[in-house]
């Protein structure tokens, strides 16, 4: 029962990991991108269109896929897409000078809304009587577990039983780590954040750091759209199943006081706070939704602590949220 | 000694939309000396500069480095030519440590964080630096981060530096300090370049001078053959007398009595500290003292904008004689009270006008409450608006212009024009001519002397010693957040009040330590 529900709440976490591990990159460049939830909403349809075609091309037969394409193709469909989604938010922002806040809230609702098309579509063309799609079995690829899971006991299901993508999202969060902290990308990456026009005039290109902070966060929120679909809901999409885990992601960034290391721990525990309801007996509907937001609750009081301790490491980067320009006066 | 040159700009221009900010420029600079590059603000100094450091890329005119033309069209390219400059703003990331904003930028090898840090105290100890790079740059003093700055520099083994301003934010003690580093630095070989418009640096650092005058170069002259009056004629164009004049205060009577404040701020340390003083009326009284040890928290104090955690702030009213007390009151209680204070803070476009509005608007900020019906009343804003730009020269397209679209000087000239209109009995300014020309610091002294004449109580927190000896009856000094001195502004001299301004800092960096 612990275990299952300790498992659960790491499968409900992954989603939640890629997405801030992506926005902590995107905002130690500076960028405070609010168009995550589309983007990771994007990573998902795009990863469920390329499987979708790829099984039709296939005639539907489990027999006829190739896993390691079956994998690859919405994988890199996926990465396309939320990259996509990045370069229109960075070509406004960065290139543009637009306001931030609005343009993420726009790229936020332009990718739900192409994610809804896109998935109301493939439910038209597939004439299912369900209003989902179910892509059972390219997700029987993404869940592989590995081998000698099965035979370790408590060990092997606590520890061995997730699917790559849940391993592949605590590597990237701790390479961000090291990436930001270790090495000189990162100590410039961060003082582009914090002042660009000191980054600037020591020589760092602030464009193209921005530019590559913001798609590469991109990409790595897409996939948690597309763990989330694939891994978690087996392969079913159905319109707004994903949820506010693009805004839970967001919460987490300020929760994780911008450290991916961070985010690790605290994405596990935002799927254990979110999935608690569901473990503790004898609660109400509206109980239930109380419970819910214990991760916003527990932001809030980060927030809190973190504001009353007023230690300079722990806020956000400087210049979070402000578009820069070299020859403004 | 041959002199080598190891910078030359020829017909440099540079054009910002329909400002010519620098127009036909030549000039040369050696290896082994320092010249000063001297002029008013908005002159152009530091337009040409950074085209040198590569941050503006000039319209047309050329560059040469040791005698080879060079293009330096990003701040990369002028470290690859050995230049560096020190910004007059930092430019440093304040969460990062000294060590982490030396190699910012830098690719040379493995990342190596110890290493380099060895490398910083070996330069540090070449030149008598006294720096701890493990140090973050927000607990810093202003001298200290300027050390990294300049280490920054010869970090990337620049030899040619361009210093910008270096002295603006230092004591004189550090300013000493400062000099004889770069004159070690000069003997070494660099070349370095100052921009300044401080007359007695230039005279007792460099061994050149080039003066620049709205954006054109008006002539190099060797240090020890000029004065300080054929430099002013240089810079300025015409022959203007440097005195400030100074009437003695017509019959002064105590206006504001300031008994024991003490301030604590939100992050829980004591920015004023038991201060006591009074201002009289028909004098000025200068605050003297380094930037943030607590000048603003004083005058915001006065003003009703800081909550005080002991003391109280006394009013003598001039026509009843009645005393009321200030403490805890709002401005506008303040107003209500028959107090007329006037304040022109430091933070111009933050606390003083609203650079969004236009002059009139901004006039309107202080009388918006009169007039009778529900509607503004905006004839008068607007004939004041016109009176102001008349009499104060300010130069502006029309009274709906933008604040935020005139220059710094004319912002000013707006804002103490809006506050002297209010005929206050105490008038309290912060660094009012900071950032303004020559011509327009003398306008704005002759406005305090005419207040001070009329028998207001002038409060003036300034950063230049020069002009705060020659414009102010007292000078109070403060140093984190406590007196330090009261001295006489006819009898007092620089070094005494530099001493002053120093007194209490090592007390507090055993407090913060």
């Amino acid at each position: 029962m612990i275990i299952q529900f300790i498992c659960r709440a790491v499968l409900l976490g992954v989603p939640l990991l890629y997405g801030s591990t992506g926005e902590i990159i995107t905002e130690k460049s500076g960028h405070l991108n609010l168009g995550i939830p589309g983007i990771m909403y994007v990573g998902a349809i795009s990863g469920v269109v390329g499987s979708f075609l790829y099984e039709t091309a296939c005639g539907n037969e489990l027999a006829n896929m190739n896993p390691l394409l079956a994998v690859l193709i919405p994988l890199l469909c996926s990465l396309l897409g939320s990259i996509l989604m990045g370069l229109i938010y960075n070509f406004l922002t960065v290139t543009l000078h637009a306001n931030q806040n609005v343009t993420g809230l726009a790229i936020t609702t332009l990718g739900i809304g192409l994610g809804n098309f896109l998935g109301a579509s493939l439910i038209n063309i597939t004439k299912s009587e369900l209003p989902s799609i179910a892509l059972t079995k390219t997700s029987s690829f993404f869940k592989v577990q590995l081998p000698f899971a099965d035979d370790l006991g408590w060990f092997g299901e606590l520890f061995l039983s997730y699917d790559f993508l849940t391993y592949l999202a605590i590597i990237i969060a701790l390479v961000a780590s090291f990436v930001l902290n270790k090495t000189r990308v990162g100590l410039n990456l961060r003082a582009v954040g914090e002042n660009p026009a000191t980054a600037d005039a020591a020589g760092i290109n602030v464009t193209r750091y921005k530019y590559l902070a913001t798609c590469i966060g991109s990409a790595i929120a897409g996939l948690g759209g597309l763990q989330y679909v694939m891994s978690y809901a087996d392969g079913v999409w159905s319109n707004n199943a994903f949820g506010d885990r693009g805004w839970m992601a967001i919460a987490l960034v300020i929760f994780a006081l911008w450290k991916p290391s961070m985010a690790i721990a605290g994405s596990f525990l935002f799927g254990a706070l979110c999935n608690a309801n569901n473990y503790i007996q004898g609660l109400g509907t509206e109980t239930q939704e109380l419970f819910k937001m214990l991760p916003y609750i527990v932001t809030i009081v980060v927030l809190i602590i973190t504001s009353m301790r007023k230690k300079r490491e722990h806020q956000p980067p400087e210049s979070l949220g402000l578009s820069y320009f070299r020859e403004e006066r | 000694m041959a002199k080598q040159p190891a910078i030359e700009l020829k017909n440099i221009t540079k054009v910002f939309g329909k400002v010519v900010a620098n127009k036909d420029i030549n000039l040369t600079a050696y290896r082994g000396e320092i010249l000063s590059i001297l002029g008013e603000n908005g002159s152009g100094k530091t337009t040409l500069m950074n085209m040198i450091s590569g941050i503006y890329f000039p319209d047309a005119g050329q560059i040469f480095i040791d005698e080879q033309e060079a293009v330096i069209a990003s701040p990369k390219d002028a470290f690859a030519y050995k230049i560096g400059m020190i910004h007059q703003h930092f430019k440093l990331v304040d969460v990062f440590t000294a060590t982490e904003n030396i190699v910012l930028g830098l690719n040379d090898g493995k990342y190596n964080l110890k290493a380099s840090t060895a490398r910083i105290k070996a330069i540090s100890e070449q030149y008598g630096f006294d720096l701890d790079p493990e140090k973050k740059i927000y607990t810093m003093s202003v001298s200290e981060k300027q050390t990294v700055e300049i280490i920054k520099v010869l970090y990337r083994g620049a030899d040619i530096l361009i210093l910008d301003e270096p002295t603006a934010v230092l004591t004189p003690q550090e300013t000493d300090k400062l000099f004889q580093i770069l004159r070690r630095m000069r003997d070494d070989g660099k070349c370095i370049i100052i921009i300044t418009h401080k007359l007695h640096e230039v005279l007792s650092l460099s061994d050149r001078v080039a003066v620049l005058r709205k954006g054109e170069y008006v002539g190099t002259v060797n240090t020890a053959e000029t004065s300080e009056s054929e430099l002013t004629e240089m810079m300025v164009g015409k022959k203007i007398s440097l005195n400030i004049q100074r009437d003695d205060p017509i019959d002064p009577k105590d206006r504001l009595m300031v008994k024991g404040i003490t301030c604590v701020d939100r992050m829980g340390a004591t920015v004023l500290d038991d201060i006591s003083f009074t201002a009289r009326s028909g004098e000025i009284l200068g605050i003297a003292g380094i930037a943030g040890s607590g000048q603003r928290e004083l005058l915001e104090s006065i003003a009703g904008l800081q909550h005080l955690s002991a003391g109280e702030v006394l009013y003598q009213d001039p026509k009843t004689g009645e005393i009321e007390n200030l403490r805890d009151k709002t401005p506008m209680q303040v107003r209500n009270m028959g107090v007329r204070l006037s304040f022109v803070p430091e933070d111009r476009l933050g606390m003083g006008l609203v650079g969004n509005m236009d002059i009139v608007d901004n006039m309107m900020l202080r009388s918006y409450s009169k007039g009778h019906s529900a509607f503004l009343e905006r004839k008068a804003p607007k004939n004041l608006a016109n009176q102001i730009i008349d009499d104060l020269e300010v130069v502006t397209p029309s009274a709906a212009t933008p604040v935020r679209r005139l220059s710094g000087g004319n912002v000013q000239k707006v804002l103490v024009g809006r506050e002297i209109s209010a005929s206050p009995t105490v008038l309290m300014v912060a660094y009012p001519v900071r950032g303004l020309d020559i011509n327009s610091s003398y306008m704005i002294y002759n406005l305090l002397n005419e207040q001070k004449a009329k028998g207001v109580a002038v409060v003036f927190v300034g950063e230049d010693l020069d002009v705060l000896i020659e414009l102010c009856d007292r000078i109070m000094v403060i140093g984190s957040g406590k007196i330090t001195g009261m001295v006489d502004g006819r009898t007092a001299t620089k070094e005494e009040i530099g001493l002053l301004m120093t007194k209490n800092t090592n007390e507090k960096e055993e407090n913060h330590g």
